[in-house]
């Protein structure tokens, strides 16, 4: 019996329908961010606690190593901090469901646990799914009409990107007859198949389709402006992290346990990632610069954040899996798994400030933001050293984490993706900057100050101390993510 | 080869009536034809020796998820409008055609490998095993199951008064 392996999974989702009981029975409302917290921490401690046991679990289907246990940390960390930051904002805005609310964000979070493990197509489509009705639920829960809108949108473009997805699994199971990711892997290396061959190339680039959609990759990104800005602010928040990190974790996986076998397999995909990487980045940042909404402009922003990670992808220029000893092969994927953390965290923490503001001042404008530097110096300038990081600026994490996966990406003869990153890094400067400039130098018609609740202070003061502790201290957590990138390798080191 | 006749005849009903779905301007007549296209593909399991499969296509997408869809429209005003176009009409046909075009040649043209193996004649109980035992999807199913919460939780939250 190998049930401890989940035990993440399970603890978060029993805390999911405790609070969902408890919301039925008790009178306290603010209770339940409490029990939720606790239940995510819960689940955070427990994937610390699986790291480093060896056992795979579940014959093929789930996998419970260091990627693994890596990207739950995440999940259960970020879904904490917009739970943190989310009282009272659920309070204000949507108080007749707040059990529902913290238990949905809670179940979306099980199922992105099981995203990270699984290495099976089953699984892996099961658990999007969960993910995503958790998700596209809530994005409609505001009252307004454009809560609704966003909702449905991401209902419909969501289904129809899982529909080409699942028809690309059933293509690759149709040419390989398995539906493990190690069967998979062997089965195309003992037919000597590649990319060259229609049907392969077809069922991949309908994986890397389904996928793209949940890491908002252009040109699959349709639903990100709309959905970002019509959701609740604190649902927009978790999506940008925890939804592109899943995305993120399964092509991880999919691509290095199943599609490794040779040199022309390999730079195949990791060429569609690099074209990708460039249509996302500059499509992304020029579209952001025209943003008048902040919401609508950080979503066009995580389009462009998605083009950077999968550089990541794309720095692969060696085969990956039986008999390869050259550690030169994970330095992109490690490099992809640091920038999720450095992203995570100060996308986090400009999405709690905007929560924080936009309780006060009603509204979405950048324009609104101007002078909130004096109204509320201390969250204006959290949301300003989170911004630095998004741009790639020293003294924040997104600095180190850009030069890292950009230095592997020259590594592995990328130099024109790396100078297009590069350029779009300076256009990104132009909106980043126009944010803390009207925070800081506007002037505002009122001087009230913008109050802010204990959780969601603790919340931004966790982001940025993320972001400014991945500046002055990385070896730690790169040397989990290089750890990290080794297992899923190592797997398919091993693969039966 | 009485199957394969059987199975060419299936086939082309169910591409008929599934192009049906999409075009015709009627949603309930649209919904009789999905039903169609079901019940096609259900007789196509039969003919893969699915017979399991078969019957669970009738009874989860005839028996539920149609019947659920005509309950919608039933309750739905302004039926006749449905199912509308758009300006986008032509060039979606032009990518929806060229996508058909290399995902068909590329299928046809594709050695497809044969399962050396018999079709297992699969009774409930084998499946049962493979649904439920540790070996088997035991944690897809679990998973399947906390899908159906949250998407539980949604009706519920999506049905109150605004």
């Amino acid at each position: 019996m190998s049930y401890y392996l989940i035990a993440p999974q399970i603890t978060v989702a029993g805390f999911a329908v405790a609070v969902i009981m408890l919301d039925l029975f008790v009178k306290q409302k603010r209770l339940l961010p409490i029990v939720s917290v606790v239940g995510l921490l819960g689940g955070l401690g427990a994937s610390i606690a699986l790291w480093g046991q060896t056992e795979t679990g579940f014959t093929n289907v789930l996998s419970v190593d260091r990627l693994a246990i890596f990207f739950s940390v995440i999940f259960c960390g970020a879904a904490a901090l917009v739970v943190l930051a989310s009282r009272d904002y659920v309070r204000n805005n949507f108080s007749r469901f707040e059990g529902e609310y913290y238990a949905l964000i809670m179940l979306s979070v099980v199922g992105m646990m099981f995203l990270a493990a699984a290495r099976d197509l089953i699984a892996i489509y099961v658990s999007l799914e969960l993910v995503g009705i958790s998700l596209y639920i809530l994005a409609a829960f505001g009252r307004d009409g454009k809560s609704s809108e966003a909702g449905l949108k991401y209902l419909l473009l969501g289904g129809v990107a899982s529909a080409v997805l699942i028809y690309g699994m059933a293509v690759v199971f149709g040419i390989t007859g398995q539906t493990s990711l190690a069967g998979i892997y062997q089965a195309v290396a003992a037919a000597g198949l590649g990319l060259d061959n229609g049907m392969l190339l077809l069922g991949v680039v309908f994986i890397i389709a389904g996928f793209g959609f949940k890491i908002a990759s252009i040109p699959f990104q349709m639903w990100v402006p709309d959905v970002y800005e019509g959701a609740p602010t604190t649902v927009t928040a978790f999506l940008s992290v925890a939804s592109k990190a899943a995305g993120f974790v399964v092509l991880i996986r999919i691509f290095l346990e199943a599609f490794g076998q040779d040199l022309a397999i390999v730079s195949g995909w990791a060429m569609i990632f690099a074209v990708l990487a460039v249509l996302s980045m500059t499509i992304g940042n020029v579209a952001a610069i025209v943003q008048t909404n902040i919401k609508r402009m950080l979503g066009y922003s995580s389009i462009a954040q998605a083009g950077y990670l999968m550089v990541g992808l794309a720095a692969v220029s060696k085969t990956i899996g039986a008999g390869v000893t050259d550690p030169e092969v994970l330095f992109g994927p490690t490099g992809l798994l640091f920038y999720i953390g450095c992203y995570g965290f100060a996308n986090l923490g400009v999405f709690i400030a905007v929560i924080a503001i936009s309780n006060k001042i009603k509204s979405d404008s950048i324009a609104d933001y101007a002078g909130i530097g004096h109204r509320a110096p201390v969250i204006a300038l959290a949301m300003s050293i989170c911004l630095v990081s998004l741009i790639g600026l020293p003294p924040a994490a997104g600095f180190l984490a850009k030069f890292y996966l950009f230095n592997t990406a020259v590594h592995h003869g990328l130099t024109w993706l790396v100078v297009i990153a590069v350029l779009n890094t300076a256009i990104s400067a132009y909106y980043y900057f126009r944010v803390v400039k009207v925070a800081w130098f506007g002037t505002s018609t009122s001087q009230e100050a913008v109050p802010s609740g204990w959780g969601l202070r603790f919340a931004l003061g966790i982001s940025v101390a993320g972001v400014l502790v991945l500046f002055f201290y990385p070896s730690g957590v790169l040397d989990i993510a290089r750890s990290a990138a080794e297992a899923v390798s190592g797997i398919a080191l091993s693969a039966p | 080869m009485a199957v394969d006749i059987a199975f060419w005849i299936l086939a082309a009903i169910a591409v008929v009536s599934a192009v049906a779905v999409v075009t015709l301007r009627d949603v309930f007549r649209a919904a009789i034809f999905l039903i169609l296209c079901f019940f096609t593909t259900a007789g196509i399991f039969v003919t893969l020796n699915a017979d399991f499969l078969a019957a669970m296509q009738v009874l989860v997408y005839i028996g539920a998820v149609a019947i659920l869809l005509i309950f919608a429209i039933l309750f739905t005003r302004d039926v006749q409008q449905g199912n509308p176009s758009n300006k986008l009409k032509v060039p979606a046909a032009i990518v929806g055609v060229v996508l058909l075009g290399v995902m068909v040649s590329s299928a046809v043209t594709f050695g497809w490998p044969e399962s050396v193996y018999l079709p297992e004649l699969a009774d409930t109980a084998d499946i049962g095993q493979r649904l439920f035992s540790e070996n088997g999807y035991v944690v897809p199913v679990q998973i399947a199951g906390l899908m159906l919460l949250a998407a539980a939780i949604g009706a519920i939250v999506l049905m109150r008064e605004k």
